[in-house]
């Protein structure tokens, strides 16, 4: 009777020990090395070419690290001007430069290394990067491409890598280094001002050295086993300093080292103590190392960025008070809310902006024909209010009063300083959102109505009674209705001169969009503090920005009726993307795979699946083979199924994403499609070797299968390369053009 | 076979008292009182109104469920001979007399009442004690929540019902798959696995999660069957195994028998599934063929399909568009409302209000409503006329066209001109010569989207067209923007410079259609307004609408966003919410859901102590110490993957989901931790307690506990039944949380 489910205990049967499986491919792949070797030099005798070997290893790899610089570098220069995200990524970079501060839905490190790289090479930060398209001129860009291009020179010789301590197997490595060389996808991605191949290199020396230090498993806490580990660590926290999308290969390292540590777990050879000794450095190495680079990242942009800028207005106003030049910074206001006070109130919800009104009404058949309020971001006269006490109307800043503080629970009229009309809900429905109340100004010199009456209380009443500056998170209850003052965040049509629509929402659901917190306050009765003492500390500041980069990347939502990228279109490479020119006399950049190179992944992926499963049954059934094929087969699924594991995670997470979606999202992915048809097909002509080999052109079916493989991606880089690097002329439409019948599919546009 | 003759026949039949005992109680619980209160609660008013469509047959299109469980209230309906006749619109209305309350409210009852027996049977199937199972039971039979929502005309109870079935049959046909492969009811358990599965996801897209979990935990057992050596026949491969000749032949049965087991629950759980999922929608457009409010959502041809509504119009058109043919044409997108491509005297404004200019010449829209503005004309460019020529030339795919607007006589033009509201593409106008040196651009080539050859005629209803702009081949395209004032509101049409693949919005099909005959404009004009004429109808074939009515209901989004009641999932665990279903109109008698809070939480933690115990014991038997004995282990294994993953998958997901959820969205998820609290309670008692005194404290415990848990009951079943008018401090006395939202009449 078999286990009846195993929380993984399957696994465990299926994985022999690490090592054990080595020595055989190892020896498979040496006895072919060797062979090949002397294919490739007869009058050597085989026995003595040890050295020799090892020294064409080192040139081999030194050819595919050439080959990739050198078509990475080619023609870097061209087109000298912005092409698509450059005008992003190359204005972030020189806010550095500038130090002005910006807000952008990815975490700071690549944009930092784009700026830094740019500032060494020359770069000034006085291009303004409008528009795709914007001539450079005299500015100097090279410094910065040259840089992503290095970096995105690097993936070919990592993944020739990675394969070749998977599948131990040179020509498994070289059939993947040819494929990434010559796709005309990465080419172009790595060759422009981008995110994508910094993303892209710190992915692949995370695997790589992840792939390493497993393989370091039977020397632990040996040099090299520690090098790759905190490497792996380094690069983690790479990865997830550029793009959020690095959460997917630490998911993947994660997944590896349970697998690992629960191994070394159920060695009952090792003690306890040296497997919590693993445990230890692991948590060192790929939790707390990557952490503390991550935090650092932004600690770095942070002291960088000190200026106030465009990004200002999408932070809470303790965190503008950091930047200088921004109208809070070295301010000094009262610190305690108190009757008489003119306040701004700014909604906490992010980009939603200040409770504004102004003298217009709301036009006829709208709720009430009274006075408009709404939320507008920029700073204004029409944002002051008048804090008051509900009953009088006595002017509170009249010396002779002593000064009276505003007190959670307190029931209070807010005025509008500009027009003296009361802050007013009833039970009219709001303009946009039906089911909540209208709020309007109403009353005239601050006379009103009981329906100006609102109760300020402060959510979690944490700093007890008194209402403070900034920090107070306040909510505003209307006291005839009990509803709450919020903002829906639609936008009012032309009348409400496409401010946001403030309601009086019924439903007293803890949101942001119905809490505020008070910005400017002036009252000449109280003694001014400065805002220093309420600046945020580092951990706020760090927690703050992730919020709103979490807000900003939810908020990029496809609209209805705009054609969009889905991620079924990326594996066939149903479209690419523009990167420069539209008409036949620009000069255009077309970012799309080699579809040689994908069309060969996703028949891959597709035999990969099946060969793995018919090998994984007959396993499982327990059929006995002989050493070379279980040899071969552990590469497939071991080696294989690593890289598939990191296929998957790479693009499958995409489905479940709300946002706009764009073509090169599936990069990452689609290098580790790369890796798995090189190891597949490695295997798989190895197995037709070895299944054939009465045959007496056995051995040939292997070395002619990958040479052709080899020769075919290069021929049809070769057909495709006018795609990355640029093409003048007819479009492909027209039967004039020299691309006019490389247009397989309809959907490319070039 | 006269052997009835030779010896009396005999029936044994084995009563579990317990089961009908349960059973029976199970049944008061939910039935009881069960027409009261004689008013609309909640969700009913939602359900009703599907039930009272099923009732008279019209066509509705409902994006939150397939239609297994609208046709299982609506069966209810049914027997009680409701005629449909009631007006859903307010949460506590008053039922009128032709409303058969009892009998609408009886299958989710009866589902509900079932859910108590099957647990104890399940808890029993996973070889646990008679205690333990009979505590699952009852801790069904008292649990507030699912009283309340199976009284109701709900889906919930009949979903767990589904669920609990699916799980039960499993284990049944696991039990009999040691013993007896291949028998009757091994076959049966199956197959009603298969079926359950395929009824829970009938109901709610939910129950996806629990046939997922079944279809993994069979895929695992199925494995171990593949590596599971020993399975043979018995008697013959026995002696052929004697002889070595044998072997290799006996290796070949052996595949073929593990072969069989894998094909057999293939069929059951994923062919059976599929087929049954199919036959539920091929019911629901048998029952449903009149046309409703919901049409519009739909193709054109789908409406046509159904009885009355544009059928009624469409009826016997032409089928082949040709030159002269007069058209409406529908876009097929439909978003954010379907709509007809029209055109109307008015011209664009000179000057917009942000100081662009316009071709001032005549608008053209998109139009939500029927209008004799919506007919166009087909003319061929290379002639004058607008009438139809004989013989008939038809229009065929690739085919240059010209627009003419019936009412105007002016023909559809674009060009390098911002449109109003979109001005990266270019306007759409009927063309106007001002004498400006602005030619007309109005030839339009004509792309049939879902055509089968090149040289396809254009079909009336069937052909989803392209209209691509001969001199600047842009497309024509509804933006979803809406036309100020002065395009009284109506859609933009723009034409999109670069067709940028293929969208729907850029689609259009012909709706009515008649060919032309008039030769003057003012006869014309009263052609186009009288309707047109009869004589055939084309039907789509089910699987058609079978996929068109699938995929709009699962695009369709309903922007309502905000509920009073509407809760988060961390708000469930902790029953920090409920919702108010009902209110007495005078009274204070009021009807929540709520649940038991002492079973809510012990659920909770009896979870984490599975979670706790089993990873304990995970990793101490990794390092080769086994606390418990290998039967015991593989029966907490399973318990687990089946109860807690049973929690977990009808859990978690909610997390991802940017609906509005409520509450009793986490019921499913609640019977399963029911289901996990005794068998962990047991656990403690067989394993963790050493002596027997600890045993005879714990079972004291348990005993303690149950009964609070049955006091908790009895006090919140007030607010479960609705039955009893509480005072209002009796009412604040049973708030015991602040989130709790008890309604308190102020007088």
């Amino acid at each position: 009777m078999p286990p009846a489910t195993g929380g993984g205990l399957a696994e465990t049967e299926l994985r022999p020990r690490r090592g054990r499986c080595g020595p055989q491919a190892t020896r498979a792949a040496d006895r072919d090395v060797a062979a090949r070797a002397a294919a490739r030099n007869p009058k050597r005798p085989a026995r003595g070419s040890r050295r020799f070997e090892t020294a064409s290893r080192w040139a081999l790899l030194a050819l595919v690290t050439l080959l990739s610089f050198a078509t990475r570098f080619h023609r870097l220069d061209e087109p000298p001007h912005i092409c698509w995200d450059e005008t992003h990524f190359g204005k972030m970079g020189s806010y550095y430069i500038n130090r002005t501060f910006f807000f952008d839905v990815h975490p700071p490190l690549g944009k930092m290394l784009i700026g830094l790289a740019g500032y060494l090479s020359g770069y000034d930060g006085t291009f303004l990067f409008q528009k795709p398209g914007d001539k450079y001129e005299h500015h100097s860009y090279m410094g910065m491409r040259g840089f992503c291009a290095f970096l995105g020179s690097w993936l070919v010789p990592f993944a020739y890598l990675t394969v070749l301590d998977l599948s131990k197997s040179l020509s498994a490595a070289l059939l993947t280094a040819a494929l990434l060389t010559f796709d005309t996808g990465c080419l172009t991605l790595s060759q422009y001002i981008l995110l994508d191949p910094i993303l892209m290199f710190f992915i692949m020396a995370a695997m790589l050295s992840m792939v390493k230090y497993n393989s370091c498993v039977d020397r632990p806490f040996s040099a090299p086993w520690w090098f790759w580990l905190s490497l792996t660590g380094v690069s983690l926290a790479g990865a997830l300093g550029v793009k959020f999308v690095g959460l997917f290969i630490i998911l993947q390292v994660g997944l590896n080292t349970i697998a690992d540590l629960w191994y070394l777990f159920g060695d009952l050879s090792l003690s306890l103590v040296t497997v919590g000794k693993h445990l230890t450095a692991r948590v060192l190495c790929l939790i707390v190392l990557p952490l503390a680079l991550y935090t650092a990242t932004f600690a770095v942009h942070f002291m960088v960025l000190s200026k106030s800028g465009p990004g200002d207005g999408f932070f809470s106003s303790a965190f503008q008070a950091r930047l200088s030049g921004n109208n809070l910074h070295n301010a000094s206001i009262p610190e305690h809310l108190a009757y008489g006070s003119v306040i701004t109130v700014k909604n906490l919800q992010m980009a939603i902006g200040y409770l504004h009104s102004h003298r217009h009404l709301y036009p006829e058949g709208i709720g009430a024909r009274q006075q408009q309020v709404t939320t507008y971001l920029h700073k204004d006269y029409n944002n002051l209010w008048i804090i008051k006490k509900h009953n009088t109307n006595s002017d509170p800043l009249d010396p002779s009063f002593p000064v009276e503080f505003v007190r959670h629970g307190d029931i209070i009229r807010l005025e509008h300083k500009e027009t003296s009309r009361n802050l007013h809900s009833h039970y009219h429905e709001a303009p946009l959102t039906r089911k909540h109340y209208q709020v309007t100004g109403y009353g005239i010199n601050g006379t009103g109505d009981s329906n100006d009456f609102w109760r300020i209380e402060v959510v979690n009443r944490k700093f007890g009674n008194r209402i403070k500056v900034l920090r107070s998170r306040i909510r505003l209850i209307h006291l005839v209705t009990g509803c709450v003052l919020g903002s829906s965040g639609k936008v009012l049509p032309k009348w409400g001169w496409e401010q946001l629509e403030v309601t009086c929402t019924p439903y007293l659901k803890e949101t942001l969009n119905s809490i505020w917190n008070v910005e400017d306050h002036i009252n000449p009765k109280l003694p001014n503090i400065s805002l220093n003492v309420l600046q945020p500390s580092f951990p706020e500041i760090l927690l703050e920005s992730h919020m709103v980069m979490i807000w900003g990347n939810n908020g990029l939502k496809p609209k209805d009726n705009e054609f969009t990228s889905k991620p079924w279109h990326w594996p066939i490479n149903y479209q690419g993307l523009r990167f420069s020119g539209v008409n036949d006399t620009d000069f255009r950049v077309y970012l799309l795979g080699n579809p040689v190179v994908w069309w060969l992944n996703l028949l891959s992926i597709a035999l990969y699946l099946l060969s793995g499963s018919i090998i994984a049954i007959a396993m499982q059934r327990g059929t006995r083979v002989p050493a070379e094929v279980a040899g071969l087969s552990q590469v497939l699924l071991r080696g294989g199924g690593q890289v598939l594991l990191g296929w998957m995670l790479h693009y499958f997470p995409f489905f479940l994403m709300g946002r706009v979606l764009y073509f090169h999202h599936y990069f990452p992915a689609m290098l580790f499609s790369s890796m798995l048809t090189g190891i597949l097909w490695d295997t798989l002509l190895r197995l037709c070797a070895w299944g054939l080999a009465s045959w007496p052109l056995a051995r040939g079916i292997h070395v002619a299968g990958i040479l052709s493989l080899l020769l075919g991606t290069a021929y049809s880089f070769y057909l495709f390369h006018p795609l990355a690097y640029g093409m003048v002329g007819p479009l492909a439409q027209d039967p004039q053009s020299p691309m006019a019948g490389l247009r397989w599919l309809d959907s490319w546009e070039f | 076979m006269w052997g009835f003759l030779k010896r009396p026949v005999v029936v044994t039949a084995d009563i579990n008292l317990h089961l009908v005992a349960l059973t029976g109680m199970g049944l008061l619980s939910r039935l009881w009182q069960l027409t009261y209160p004689r008013a609309v609660v909640f969700d009913e008013v939602y359900y009703g109104q599907y039930i009272s469509f099923y009732m008279k047959r019209i066509f509705f299109l409902d994006d939150s469920g397939p239609p297994f469980g609208h046709m299982v209230l609506a069966l209810g309906g049914y027997l009680g001979g409701f005629d449909g006749n009631f007006l859903w619109n307010r949460i506590g209305a008053e039922y009128s007399s032709n409303v058969p309350v009892w009998s609408l409210r009886l299958l989710p009852a009866l589902a509900g009442a079932l859910s108590v027996p099957m647990a104890y049977q399940i808890v029993l199937e996973l070889h646990f004690s008679h205690c333990a199972a009979v505590g699952a039971a009852l801790l069904m039979l008292i649990e507030n929540a699912l009283i309340t929502q199976s009284r109701l005309m709900l889906l919930e109870s009949v979903l767990i019902f589904f669920n609990l079935l699916a799980v039960l049959s499993y284990l049944k046909f696991f039990n009999c798959q040691k013993q007896s492969p291949f028998s009757l009811s091994w076959w049966f358990w199956l197959t009603l696995t298969g079926v359950a599965c395929s009824c829970a996801v009938g109901i709610k897209y939910m129950g996806v999660f629990t046939y997922m979990l079944m279809l993994v935990v069979a895929a695992v057992h199925a494995w171990h069957l593949i590596g599971d050596q020993t399975l043979s026949n018995v008697g013959a491969d026995v002696e052929c195994c004697v002889r070595p000749a044998c072997v290799g032949q006996m290796g070949m049965v052996q595949r073929v028998r593990v072969f069989c087991h894998l094909l057999a629950r293939a069929v059951a759980l994923l062919v059976i599934p599929a087929v049954l999922y199919l036959l539920f929608f091929y019911v629901h457009l048998i029952l449903l063929f009149r046309s409703g409010p919901h049409d519009q959502i739909m193709s054109s041809a789908f409406q046509a399909s159904l009885e009355g509504g544009l059928a009624r119009i469409t009826q016997g058109q032409p089928l082949e568009v040709a030159f002269g043919s007069q058209v409406t044409l529908r876009s097929v997108f439909g978003k954010p409302v379907p709509c007809w491509l029209h055109s109307h005297q008015n011209t664009y404004p000179m000057i917009y209000e942000n100081g662009r200019g316009s071709s001032h010449q005549q608008q053209v829209t998109c139009y939500p409503f029927k209008d004799v503005n919506n007919w166009w004309i087909v003319k061929d460019p290379r002639r004058h006329q607008l009438v139809v020529s004989s013989p008939l030339r038809p229009v065929r795919h690739g085919d240059m066209v010209q627009l003419v607007h019936g009412m105007t006589a002016r023909s559809l033009n674009t060009h390098d001109v911002a449109a109003p509201m979109s001005p990266h593409s270019q306007e759409v106008s009927c063309y106007i010569d001002y004498n400006i040196s602005m030619p007309a651009q109005n030839l339009w080539r004509l792309e049939i989207v879902n055509r089968r050859s090149d040289t396809e005629v254009w079909k009336t209803i069937l052909s989803e067209v392209r209209f691509v702009h001969v001199n600047t081949s842009s497309v024509l395209k509804l933006s979803g923007a809406h036309l100020p004032d002065w395009g009284f509101r109506q859609l933009e049409i723009v034409g999109e410079k670069l067709s940028r693949g293929y969208h729907e919005s850029t689609v259009w099909n012909v709706e009515e259609h008649r060919y032309g005959t008039s030769q003057e404009q003012r006869e014309r004009e009263w052609e186009l307004n009288s309707p047109v004429q009869v004589d055939a109808s084309r039907n789509l074939s089910f699987m058609a609408r079978f996929s068109e009515l699938q995929w709009r209901m699962l695009v369709l989004r309903s922007d309502d966003s905000e509920h009073k009641y509407s809760s988060s999932p961390l708000e469930w665990v902790t029953l920090d919410t409920n919702i108010a279903y009902w209110l007495h109109p005078r009274t204070s008698a009021q009807i929540h859901l709520l649940g038991n809070i002492v079973i809510w939480v012990s659920g909770s933690l009896a979870l984490a102590i599975y979670m706790l115990l089993f990873l304990w014991y995970l990793l101490r038997r990794r390092r080769n110490v086994h606390d418990l004995p290998q039967d015991a282990w593989l029966r907490w294994v399973l318990v687990g993957a089946l109860c807690a993953g049973g929690w977990a998958v009808n859990y978690l997901p909610f997390f991802l989901m940017e609906k509005t959820l409520f509450l009793y969205h986490y019921l499913p998820a609640l019977t399963f931790q029911i289901l996990l609290l005794p068998v962990v309670l047991q656990h403690i008692s067989d394993h963790l307690c050493r002596s027997q005194l600890q045993r005879s404290v714990f079972s004291a415990l348990v005993v303690a506990w149950y009964s609070s848990a049955c006091h908790v009951s009895n006090t919140l079943r007030p607010l479960t039944y609705g039955d009893k008018s509480l005072s209002p401090e009796e009412l604040k006395a049973l708030r015991w949380k602040d989130s709790w939202d008890i309604l308190i009449r102020k007088h």
